[in-house]
C-alpha cells in the first residue's frame, strides 16, 4: 500500500483525479476549494495534461462538455456561486449524456454569500440545478480519505452510466487535512463507442448533441435516461450505518454534520440514549430504502444539515412521514456544535414517545 | 487518549506551520489525526488559528471548540479561547507578546517569553516551534523523540537548512524552565 500523507481535502481530490487517469482539468479559482485548482496547475503540465483557466466558470463547464465528448476524463470545481453560474452547461452535459465530474466545495449563501463551508447547496445538486428531466451522482465525502476514494468513485460511476457526477463537499472537508493512502487505479473499462474522437473515414461519424426539436424524440431521449436512474438507484446506492442496531432514535446527516454528529451520537449513548445515525454517501441516489427500514425500530429522527434544513425532505419523503422528523442546524457558514447535537438528541428522545 | 489543541495567533506567526509538525509527529507515531484551519479574511492580516486533534481512535469532528490544550500567540487569541479550554487543560502563552496573566485557576498555565527567545538565540521567526517544544515537554500530545521525521515532512527539500533551526527551536522551548 501507498504510504500515509497528510493533505488537504482540495489536493486529494486533485491527485485521486489524477490517479484516476484525468487529464482535464478547466476551472476558475474561488474559496474555498482555490488549492485544488492551484494542485492541478502544478501537476497536470508535468505529466502532459491540461490545466487551463478559463475566463469564467460558464467558459470553464462548456470546455468541460466539450472533452467529455471525446470520451476522456475530465473534471472541474468550484464553490456554491460558481456551481451556480455552471448550471446551463452542467444541463446539457446531462442532456447529452456525458460523463464529467463536477466537483462543489460548499460555502455559505444564498448569493455570494461567504466563505465558510455549508451544505446549502444540497436542492440545487440532488434535485436538478439546472434545467430539463436530469440528475446528477451526488457523492457526498467525510473524510480526506473519502475526498479522494469518492473522486474515483465519481469517474466510474459517471462513465458506466453516462450520467455527470457531483462530489458535493463543504469547506471544512476541503480545508482540512487527514492522513490518506492514494494509489494508482486502473480506470474500469466502459464502452466509449460513443465519443467524438476523429472517424477516420471508416466508421458513421457521432453526434454529441442536447437538442431535439421532435418532442417524440425527446421524450424517448428522457424515458432512456431515467431508465438509467433507475439501474443508478437499484445498484449505486452507498451509505454507512453507526450504531444502529438497536436504535430508536436515528440521526441522519452528511459530510462535516455526520463528523459533529457522531461525537453527539456517542455522547449520547453514554448517557443511556439509544441513538444511532445513517450518513449517506450517495445524496443520489438516497438511501431511502435504508432510512424506510430504520422507521421500523426508530421513534424519531434527527436531521443534522448546515442550511436551513434541506436534506430533512428527503429523510421524510424516505420514511412516508411515519415518524416524527427533526431539524438541528446552523446556517451561513457557521457549523452545529456536538453539543447543539447533542441537546437536539436529549430533546427529541424525551418528548417523542 | 483524545488531544484537542488550539493553536492562534497571527497570521504570520506561523500557528498553521505548527499545526502542521505536531500533525505530522502524531502521524508518524501511528495516531489518527486531523489538521483545520481557519482561512478567510481572519488569514489576511488578522488571527490566524488550526485546530489538530490527535488520537489512539476515531476522530469524529475536526473542530476544536473545547481544546485540553491551547496554545495563545497574542493576546485577541488569549481573551478570545481562555474560556473555551476544558478545566485541567494546559494553556501555552507567548509571554512576550501578551502581558496579561492567566484568568482561569482550574487550568495550568505556563508563560514562555518564546518571542524573545526567538530574538536572543537568533531565529526571530520560530517562536512558534519554541513555545511548542514547551508544549510537548509538559503534554503527552506526542513523544520528544525523533524530531527529524516529521520536519522533513513539512520543511522542503529545496529549504533543507531550514530543518536544523526549526529543530534547535523545539529544543529551546523544551529546556526551557520557568
Amino acid at each position: 500500500m501507498a504510504e500515509k500523507v497528510l493533505m488537504k481535502g482540495n489536493e486529494a481530490i486533485a491527485e485521486a483525479a489524477i490517479q484516476a487517469g484525468c487529464r482535464h482539468y478547466f476551472g476558475y479559482p474561488i474559496t474555498p476549494q482555490t488549492e485544488l485548482a492551484a494542485y492541478m496547475a502544478k501537476r497536470m503540465p508535468k505529466i502532459g495534461g491540461v490545466f487551463l483557466q478559463a475566463e469564467s466558470e460558464i467558459a470553464a463547464i462548456n470546455m468541460v462538455y466539450g472533452v467529455a465528448g471525446t470520451g476522456k476524463r475530465v473534471m472541474t470545481s468550484s464553490s456554491s456561486p460558481g456551481i451556480s453560474l455552471k448550471q446551463e452547461g452542467i444541463s446539457y452535459i446531462a442532456g447529452a449524456d456525458l460523463p464529467a465530474l463536477i466537483i462543489n466545495v460548499q460555502r455559505g449563501g444564498p448569493g455570494l454569500g461567504g466563505i465558510q463551508p455549508s451544505q446549502s447547496d444540497y436542492f440545487q445538486a440532488t434535485k436538478g440545478g439546472g434545467h430539463g428531466d436530469y440528475h446528477l451522482i451526488v457523492l457526498a465525502p467525510a473524510s480526506v480519505q473519502e475526498m479522494a476514494d469518492l473522486t474515483v468513485k465519481g469517474f466510474d460511476l459517471s462513465e458506466k452510466y453516462r450520467v455527470p457526477a457531483m462530489l458535493l463537499a463543504d469547506g471544512t472537508m476541503g480545508q482540512m487535512m487527514e492522513p490518506v493512502e492514494l494509489s494508482e487505479v486502473t480506470p474500469e473499462p466502459h464502452d466509449k463507442s460513443w465519443a467524438v474522437t476523429g472517424t477516420m473515414g471508416k466508421r458513421k461519424h457521432n453526434i454529441i448533441n442536447s437538442l431535439y426539436l421532435n418532442p417524440e424524440k425527446l421524450e424517448q431521449k428522457n424515458y432512456e435516461r431515467y431508465e438509467r436512474y433507475a439501474q443508478i438507484e437499484k445498484n449505486e446506492c452507498m451509505w454507512e450505518e453507526f450504531l444502529m442496531e438497536d436504535a430508536q432514535f436515528c440521526v441522519v446527516a452528511f459530510g462535516i454534520a455526520a463528523r459533529v454528529s457522531k461525537n453527539a451520537v456517542i455522547a449520547a449513548r453514554k448517557e443511556g440514549i439509544k441513538v444511532g445515525m445513517i450518513r449517506p454517501i450517495t445524496l443520489w441516489p438516497f438511501p431511502e430504502k435504508v432510512l424506510a427500514k430504520a422507521a421500523e425500530t426508530c421513534k424519531a429522527f434527527l436531521s443534522v444539515e448546515l442550511s436551513m434544513g434541506q436534506m430533512i425532505e428527503d429523510v421524510k419523503l424516505s420514511i412516508d412521514c411515519k415518524r416524527p422528523v427533526r431539524l438541528c442546524n446552523r446556517t451561513g457558514g457557521m457549523i452545529p456544535s456536538p453539543d447543539q447535537v447533542l441537546d437536539s438528541i436529549r430533546q427529541m428522545a424525551k418528548e417523542v414517545e | 487518549m483524545t488531544n484537542q489543541i488550539l493553536i492562534a495567533g497571527f497570521g504570520g506567526q506561523g500557528v498553521l506551520f505548527a499545526g502542521k509538525y505536531l500533525a505530522y509527529k502524531g502521524l508518524m507515531e501511528n495516531k489518527q489525526i486531523s489538521w483545520l484551519p481557519s482561512y478567510g479574511p481572519e488569514m489576511r492580516g488578522g488571527t490566524a488559528n488550526c485546530s489538530v486533534i490527535i488520537s489512539d481512535d476515531s476522530i469524529g469532528s475536526p473542530i476544536v471548540s473545547s481544546p485540553d490544550i491551547l496554545i495563545a500567540m497574542n493576546l485577541p487569541s488569549y481573551d478570545k479561547y481562555e474560556g473555551a479550554v476544558v478545566p485541567g487543560g494546559k494553556v501555552f502563552v507567548d509571554s512576550t507578546l501578551i502581558g496579561r496573566k492567566a484568568v482561569r485557576e482550574d487550568i495550568s498555565t505556563f508563560y514562555i517569553p518564546a518571542t524573545q527567545m526567538a530574538a536572543d538565540a537568533g531565529i526571530p521567526t520560530l517562536a512558534n516551534m519554541i513555545i511548542l517544544g514547551k508544549m510537548m515537554k509538559e503534554t503527552q500530545a506526542v513523544s520528544f523523540e525523533d524530531l527529524q521525521s516529521a520536519m522533513k515532512k513539512v520543511v522542503s527539500a529545496k529549504r533543507a537548512e531550514l530543518l536544523d533551526i526549526n529543530i534547535k527551536a523545539l529544543e529551546t522551548g523544551y529546556n526551557f524552565a520557568d
